[in-house]
């Protein structure tokens, strides 16, 4: 049989770096006549401005498969992707696709929140390479999935957000191509319509079509796809299948991501006091992928550079839709007398209990301040690590539901004494 | 076998312009514009009757400057009519080009999140503003009544021009749109660029006003073929085809030398946006 996608030492580079896009003509000019010195100053050290995100990636779907890809940020996922749907073009190497594309790197693109339901079905269906006639047949199916029947003609500024990203996937979910190729956009919405989705699409792998399907969620590809393919820093770690593959990711992830230690990059921003490092561990050994199950820490080393008084640390963590799950201070269960700073180096480990997280990435932002009067500093986000079940199924079902966490809590439940006894 | 459907090779140059999936995208086209005109005037007061405000003001206003104090002359033709028949084809152009010139930038969601000929963008920006030409269009017929002027077979040029203005304003836009991507400078050169354009055109004054000797110079601006053709066809003055035959030429080597080095761009947009 002939592979539906075939992918040859595809290869794609961008130009990043210490020198800045030149993004108007006055930045041109400047950077004319400074380059001459410039390039005296710095030699031949060009090489260092460009990043590889994807390097000699080769690999072949043949028709009706359903592949994950998986890996962390910056992998190279989504730069694959969009080399795949022609958004941008490779540096080097080729690829072949031998069918009708759609790709769906994230929902809802060109929504328009002047225009009502209707007219943005249209809109959005035709962006993404339906014609007219077609969304015309499938305009009630459409609607009916997405549960929006009577806002129809309303327009989408006045639509919870909830309601506008389950019509932009009923869209987008009816569409037929050959190959679909989606990125994680099922991370959006509430959890009983990501099952909603997940449904379609591996119908539409039973309708013996082939789908791509990126995510940085595991159960998720475990759930759709027979094969996976690991990215890793832009070339391919490993491909097999999905369980083969999971198992390795999760027992790698350690030796395959680092950081696991973040360090404060600029130097000298806060007189006051410097966060040196920030780290995760758990069962004693330092990681940033965390069992969901398992109790983990984090811990901060900062340097007070003189008394502060009065001034408290503070981690918030946010999921990867950006919302905050918690803020914890260190100053939460001591009295106002015990936060008198005195100059020196400190070590803050805070203990995270197991059973809370839902699986998914988190990003930690840790900051200090000092109480009604000002903020010291704050690292947005300095910190990131993942969380998986490490539980079966039945297990992981929890993540699924409604919550921005899914805590294990006990349910003692005993039978009362019933009136008949 | 088939060739496969789509082949993407990095060492190949793209050559050509792809006409056939230009072709194919057609309906996207359509989707666009009326997206557009949809939202244009959406929570506005007035609506669809900005279109005529326009030149409407514009056509009082020169009058009031050009036509009543320093007595421009207009061919013979009651000034504001004369610079109504002008303001039309130069309102939509102008228009069309400055829509079209921030289109791209202004889309950058769908640059980055899905495939198709680039072009279109720029495109749907100028046929959204054909829609304003009929509006304000239609203005123009009591003022023809207004002014006792009759019907007359040179009319049948009117489409000529407009597709020429139109043809015009994509060659423009197309070029801007681009260079707006990478040099965002052009959002800023355009209003200025617009009104050098307006007095290097024949919108206030008659192309008859300029000295013969400078006629060829006025004549390398295509937009003074197109709205010196505007007032002829209505007016019934004798066509002057070599500013005609200038603006074809020149109007046509532009689209296509446009529409190639688009082509030759836009699959770096994706990447510097």
């Amino acid at each position: 049989m002939i592979p539906i996608i075939l992918v040859e030492n595809l290869s794609k580079c961008y130009r990043i770096g210490s020198r800045p896009a030149h993004n108007s003509l006055r930045d041109m000019v400047a950077e004319l006549i400074r380059s001459p010195f410039h390039r005296l100053r710095s030699g031949n050290r060009s090489a260092d401005e460009t990043i590889w995100a994807l390097k000699d990636i080769n690999f072949e779907v043949m028709p009706g498969e359903v592949v994950g890809i998986i890996g962390r940020n910056g992998a190279g996922k989504s730069t694959l992707l969009k080399i795949l749907s022609r958004i941008t073009r490779p540096t080097k190497g080729r690829f072949s696709l031998n069918g009708r594309v759609g790709s769906l790197l994230e929902v809802g693109t060109g929504f328009h929140s002047e225009l009502t339901g209707r007219e943005n079905v249209f809109l959005n269906g035709a962006i993404l390479g339906m014609s007219r006639k077609e969304i015309g047949s499938k305009f009630d199916e459409i609607v009916a999935f997405a549960e929006t029947e009577k806002f129809l003609d309303t327009p989408v500024k006045h639509y919870s957000s909830g309601m506008t990203v389950r019509l932009a996937f009923a869209v987008a979910a009816h569409l037929e191509p050959e190959i679909l190729i989606v990125d994680e956009v099922l991370a959006v919405g509430d959890a009983l319509f990501q099952k909603k989705c997940l449904g379609k699409m591996s119908e539409i792998s039973e309708a013996g079509r082939t789908v791509l399907f990126v995510s940085h969620d595991i159960s998720a590809v475990n759930a759709l796809c027979e094969r996976a393919i690991l990215l890793h820093e832009g070339s391919i770690a490993m491909s097999g299948p999905t369980r083969e593959v999971a198992a390795y990711y999760l027992d790698h992830a350690n030796k395959l991501y680092s950081p696991i230690t973040w360090i404060k990059f600029p130097e000298g921003k806060s007189k006051e006091i410097e966060l040196t490092a920030v780290t995760i561990a758990q069962r004693g050994a330092q990681t940033n992928i965390i069992d969901c199950r398992e109790p983990f820490t984090v811990t901060i080393e900062y340097e007070n550079k003189k008394a502060v008084r009065n001034s408290r640390f503070f981690l918030l963590v946010r999921n990867e839709k950006g919302e905050p799950l918690f803020t914890s201070s260190d100053y939460d269960l001591l009295s106002d007398v015990a936060i008198d700073r005195r100059p020196g180096k400190f070590v803050s480990t805070i203990s995270l209990p197991g059973g809370l997280f839902k699986t998914g990435s988190y990003y930690g932002t840790v900051g200090a301040d000092i109480k009604y009067e000002r903020i010291i500093f704050a690292e947005n986000d300095i910190f990131h690590f993942d969380v998986f079940e490490s539980g079966d199924d039945t297990h992981a079902v929890r993540h699924t539901r409604v919550g921005i966490i899914a805590p294990l809590l006990p349910w003692h439940t005993t039978a009362k004494e019933s009136q008949n006894s | 076998m088939d060739d496969p459907l789509i082949l993407i090779d990095a060492d190949e140059i793209e050559s050509g312009l792809h006409l056939r999936e230009l072709w194919a995208y057609r309906e996207l086209l359509f989707f666009l514009s009326w997206r557009d005109i949809k939202i244009r005037y959406k929570q506005t007061l007035l609506g669809a009757a900005w279109a005529i405000v326009q030149p409407l003001f514009a056509m009082l206003l020169f009058t009031l400057v050009f036509g009543k104090l320093t007595r421009m002359p207009s061919d013979g033709i009651p000034y504001p009519l004369f610079a109504y028949a002008g303001l039309l084809p130069w309102t939509f152009f102008a228009n069309a080009v400055t829509n079209s010139g921030n289109s791209l930038v202004g889309s950058t969601s769908l640059i980055t999140k899905v495939f198709f000929p680039r072009v279109i963008i720029p495109a749907a920006a100028v046929a959204a503003g054909l829609l304003d030409f009929v509006i304000a269009f239609l203005l123009l017929i009591p003022l023809l009544i207004y002014y006792r002027i009759p019907l007359r077979w040179s009319l049948l040029m009117l489409p000529l021009f407009t597709i020429l203005a139109t043809l015009l304003a994509l060659g423009v836009g197309m070029l801007l749109s681009a260079l707006n991507v990478k040099y965002r400078d052009v959002r800023y050169a355009l209003p200025f660029l617009i009104q050098m354009w307006l007095f290097a055109s024949p919108v206030i004054y008659p192309s008859s006003l300029i000295p013969e000797q400078w006629r060829w110079l006025s004549m390398l601006n295509p937009m003074t073929g197109i709205i010196e053709g505007f007032r002829t066809s209505m007016f019934g003055t004798t066509f002057d085809w070599m500013a005609i035959l200038f603006s074809i030429v020149i109007t046509l080597s532009l689209v296509v030398s446009s529409a190639y080095l688009f082509r030759r761009v836009e699959d770096s947009f994706a990447d510097i946006i």
